[in-house]
């Protein structure tokens, strides 16, 4: 298709900028009314952005500011999305947090802190002594004074919710975009023209979910009440041989000078350590570097040094898209009808089902029509499950003998069937390369990162090899950071 | 199900050592591998130097690997391809996760739970061996830093990706590491029509033979670049570029490359052993053995790269030859009356561990197997294996036991090179002394 054919589609009533956790939140609560949907992203998959790499948690929105916006919608998100994920069949652990005091100034600090989760309406805090948080967790490194216990505290698959938070949009009816770079947009009479990278899209009222963009996509239409500050978080994954080590999220007291790195269990059996806190300028910029890691693990010695000893099964990096504001920028401006959800720092994941139902009830306010769909609501769809507390397909009996696939062990550290492989392949939303297959199943992110399995996983891709002729320019000179640079990365 | 021995892992230790307990009389074995044909690593090394040692002659990897899987069929063994030991269940079926689930169990026979195609099921067996091989550390194990492009792999990956599913790579090829394996990358990479740059170690020079890095630079003008360390990898969806540093004045360089394949620094594939509840040695990071290759857990033992990675699949087959004559030794004082605690002789004296340590100092890195006990045969092939972390030309190795020298032996130090050391002395030692200390001088 040619971005000419494109420009003759029919207007669109809403186009949501962005398929991160919140632009697929905000489409998925769209899809149940009378609407034309359009969901644009840059990036080749959902969730290629601040969504796929961060801690994984499900907040409580305990140690929010008090009174802001993100206090609010992290607590209706957390709630709204915990209902989902049992429904949806994403991987959620309720593992509790325990914020660690290291230090006479940081035992000080826990009353304060359980103070602002009252006034954050999170009551369920519970200071933890020495004994027993050294009883509960045993491998804790030594000199902690005690602990601020969280219980409510989760773990969350920050892959299978976007999926299908994506996957119900589109069974709705939602149009979803990948590769979709908007450049401009401009007011046509009754509507939006949006340019991209891959043709112009037309539609009535915009929305703006464009994460680390988003401030740029605002100036687009005119605001101007923020700029992204990308500040960039490293982890370090740990081996699963390590998830005994750790039961609940082991959080840092924060200070004045940082949030602090926490221990945290993650779905898929293996422990998080992180993450660093350092502001960049390129938007794109997802490396890991030699002194964030080896901060990391000298922070790791510290808070539990059994865990540092174990292997190190992977290394990443995130962007949180900060600002210089401390809440969420969300507003809609009846006027050029257009909302933006903007500014989402940490927290979008937790908040995601959150941000959507205020965003729409708040486009709804500003004049758009809103009419449920004739006949059955779109209804969460059932996303294979990929955590490691439930019944993964190989543990399956009943599954195996119905279908021998989900018996062939491919991805022998992760233990994903070819079955599984299958199914992500043929799913309604498949993935576009072998980051996206591992996103929906695991496959080649265990402890020898594709020594054993890579080969025949590529092959059953149908890819030629690991790297074919591609075009993307590479990124080891300063990046210009204009949108529509066409490295075809980073947006939502 | 019941079978006398059950075998984790169809490599050549797991072979041989199938192989060998049917010549030793052993009734019921069967041998699983998670990979869809048996013959473990060696199926994807196209070059040749296979079978010195066990076969007394010299054939290519997929060769060797056919070689042990007709062997094994011949020998009456049974063989599951694409079957994964998945855990190791106690009583209820719930997996045991920890030492002392596994522990609790009845000690006179080991569950085990099968996955494959054909569905779940579990396995009673009266000795397990493990024989689960080892993998080469990825980059970011090795926490090379940077960005997280496609492109970047082992050397089994390369190997299995161009020997058994015929993907071709073209591109400039950067291989991190100077040893046996490095060398084996490239010639892979050549193979499937990459073109290689250069291979790169922070090692003083390369750790091969000396007519591998001839052959390399004079043959293929391919160059070693020495003390020199991967800092950087950049590139968003490809690899665009590698930044090396120059360990001895700290300069550093960028080199376009396309693919980047990292090398050696093996460890084992342990994770099994872990479930079980087996001890590890903190230097192999294998499951501890004495010289019978008997693990902490009574019936279960380990052999090849699992407790020494990596050596050559000949070394790995002897050690697998050398633990079933154990295991059978085993089963045969089982079948005697004796209880599991016992007849794991090697390791345990009235149900009283007294296997004395073996252990290494700096620059040794490790040694296997690592412990000894009174009762204990010779180590496999009558020599222990070590591994130091820098050369020397002229090194002694000296073994001492609350200080007394048991044995003094001249070697020549080359990291991720074998190091044999003659296992007599052995018998010199106090099973109520204090660890036994291997030291290079």
């Amino acid at each position: 298709m040619t971005g000419l054919g494109r420009s003759a589609e029919p207007v669109a009533d809403v186009l949501i900028v962005g398929a991160g956790v919140v632009g697929t939140a905000i489409a998925k609560t769209l899809a149940r009314y009378d609407l034309d949907c359009v969901i644009a992203d840059a990036g080749n998959d959902v969730g290629t952005g601040t969504t796929k790499a961060n801690t994984a948690i499900l907040h409580t929105g305990f140690d929010a500011v008090p009174g802001s916006l993100e206090s609010t919608l992290v607590r209706r998100g957390a709630e709204l999305l915990r209902n989902y994920a049992q429904q949806a069949g994403i991987p959620l652990e309720r593992t509790g947090a325990l914020l660690v005091a290291w230090s006479a100034d940081q035992h000080a600090d826990l009353a304060g802190i359980e103070d602002k989760a009252r006034r954050n309406g999170y009551m369920a805090t519970r200071y933890v002594p020495a004994d027993e948080l050294y009883a509960r967790e045993p491998h804790l490194g030594s000199g902690a004074l005690g602990a601020l216990e969280i219980p409510d505290e989760s773990i969350i698959c920050p892959w299978t919710t976007p999926l299908a938070y994506a996957t119900e949009a589109v069974q709705g009816g939602v149009r979803l975009r990948l590769r979709t770079r908007v450049v401009g947009v401009t007011a046509a009479g009754g509507w939006h023209e949006v340019r991209t990278d891959n043709g112009t899209l037309r539609c009535r009222w915009l929305v703006n979910a464009a994460g680390l963009e988003s401030d740029r996509i605002d100036a687009m239409l005119g605001g101007s009440g923020f700029t992204i500050q990308p500040r960039r978080g490293e982890l370090i994954v740990f081996d699963k041989l390590a998830r005994s080590l750790v039961s609940s999220i082991l959080l840092p007291v924060p200070t004045p000078q940082t949030k602090g790195v926490l221990v945290a269990p993650t779905v898929y059996g293996n422990v998080l350590l992180g993450p660093t806190a350092q502001d960049i300028p390129d938007r794109g910029d997802t490396a890991t570097t030699e002194a964030g890691l080896s901060s990391l693990l000298g922070a790791g010695r510290q808070i539990m040094p059994d865990l540092v000893r174990e292997e190190v099964t992977a290394t990443y990096a995130g962007l949180r898209a900060a600002t210089e504001h401390r809440d969420y920028q969300i507003r809609v401006d009846a006027g050029r009808r257009y909302a933006c959800a903007g500014g989402i720092r940490s927290t979008g994941l937790t908040a995601s089902l959150g941000i959507a139902e205020y965003v729409v009830k708040q486009l709804a306010d500003a004049g758009l029509a809103l009419r449920e769909r004739h006949g059955s609501r779109p209804a969460p769809p059932v996303m294979p499950y990929i955590g490691q507390a439930g019944q993964r397909p190989y543990q399956d009996s009943a599954r195996i003998a119905a279908d021998p696939a989900y018996g062939d062990i491919v991805c022998h550290c992760e233990r994903v069937t070819r079955g599984e492989i299958r199914d992500a392949l043929a799913s309604p939303l498949p993935p576009a390369d072998l980051d996206g297959l591992r996103r929906r199943t695991r496959a080649t992110n265990g402890r020898c990162q594709g020594f054993f399995c890579a080969a025949r996983v590529t092959s059953l891709m149908g890819a030629p090899g690991p790297a074919p002729a591609g075009t993307s320019p590479p990124d080891t000179g300063p990046a210009d950071g204009a949108i529509g640079n066409g490295d075809g990365r980073v947006q939502a | 199900m019941n079978v006398d021995v059950l075998i984790a892992g169809a490599g050549p230790a797991g072979l041989a050592a199938a192989i060998e307990l049917r010549k030793l009389g052993v009734g019921d074995v069967l041998v699983v591998d998670r990979e869809q044909e048996a013959g473990g690593i060696p199926r994807h090394c196209a070059h040749t130097g296979y079978g010195l040692r066990d076969l007394h002659r010299l054939m290519s990897g997929p060769a060797y690997a056919r070689h042990y899987r007709l062997a094994a069929s011949a020998a009456g063994i049974t063989l599951r391809a694409g079957t994964t030991l998945t855990g190791w269940p106690v009583a209820g079926g719930e997996l045991a996760a920890d030492a002392s689930a596994t522990r609790s169990q009845q000690a006179d026979e080991i569950a085990a739970t099968l996955t494959s195609q054909s569905g779940i099921e579990n396995v009673r067996a009266r000795a397990v061996l493990l024989a689960t091989g080892c993998r080469e550390r990825p980059r970011s194990a090795r926490l090379v830093p940077g960005s997280r492009p496609a492109g970047v792999m082992t050397t089994g990956e390369l190997q299995q990706r161009v020997y058994l599913h015929g993907q071709r790579l073209t591109g400039r090829a950067l291989i991190v590491g100077a040893e046996h394996v490095s060398f084996s990358a490239m010639l892979t990479l050549m193979h499937a029509g990459a073109e290689v740059t250069a291979l790169v170690t922070d090692q003083p020079r390369h750790q091969s033979f000396a007519a591998f890095r001839l052959g390399a630079q004079l043959r293929w003008r391919v160059p070693v670049w020495t003390r020199t360390s991967v800092t950087w990898i950049a590139g968003r969806d490809e690899i665009s570029a590698v930044m090396l540093r120059d360990e001895r004045h700290g300069g550093v360089r960028t080199v376009p490359c396309e693919l980047v394949v990292f090398t050696g620094d093996w460890v084992p594939d342990h994770e099994l052993a872990r479930l079980a509840g087996a001890e590890l040695d903190p230097g192999t990071r294998g499951p501890a053995v004495d010289t019978a290759l008997s693990t902490s857990v009574p019936g279960m033992f380990a052999a090849g790269n699992l407790i020494h990675a990596a050596e050559t699949a000949d070394v790995a087959a002897l050690s697998g030859r050398h633990a079933a004559a154990q295991v059978a030794a085993y089963l045969a004082a089982r079948s005697s009356g004796v209880s599991a605690q016992q007849a794991a002789v090697a390791g345990q004296a009235g149900g009283r561990d007294v296997r004395v340590p073996v252990m290494v100092a700096e620059p040794l890195l490790w040694i296997s197997p690592n412990g000894v006990s009174p009762v204990s045969p010779a180590p496999p092939a009558g020599q222990f294996v070590l591994r130091s972390g820098t050369f020397a030309g002229r090194a002694r190795l000296e073994v001492r036991q609350d200080g007394r020298l048991l044995k003094s032996a001249r070697a020549r130090l080359v990291p991720g090179r074998s190091i044999r050391l003659d296992g007599r002395w052995t018998r010199h030692v106090d099973p109520a002394g204090g660890p036994v200390q291997v030291a290079a001088l």
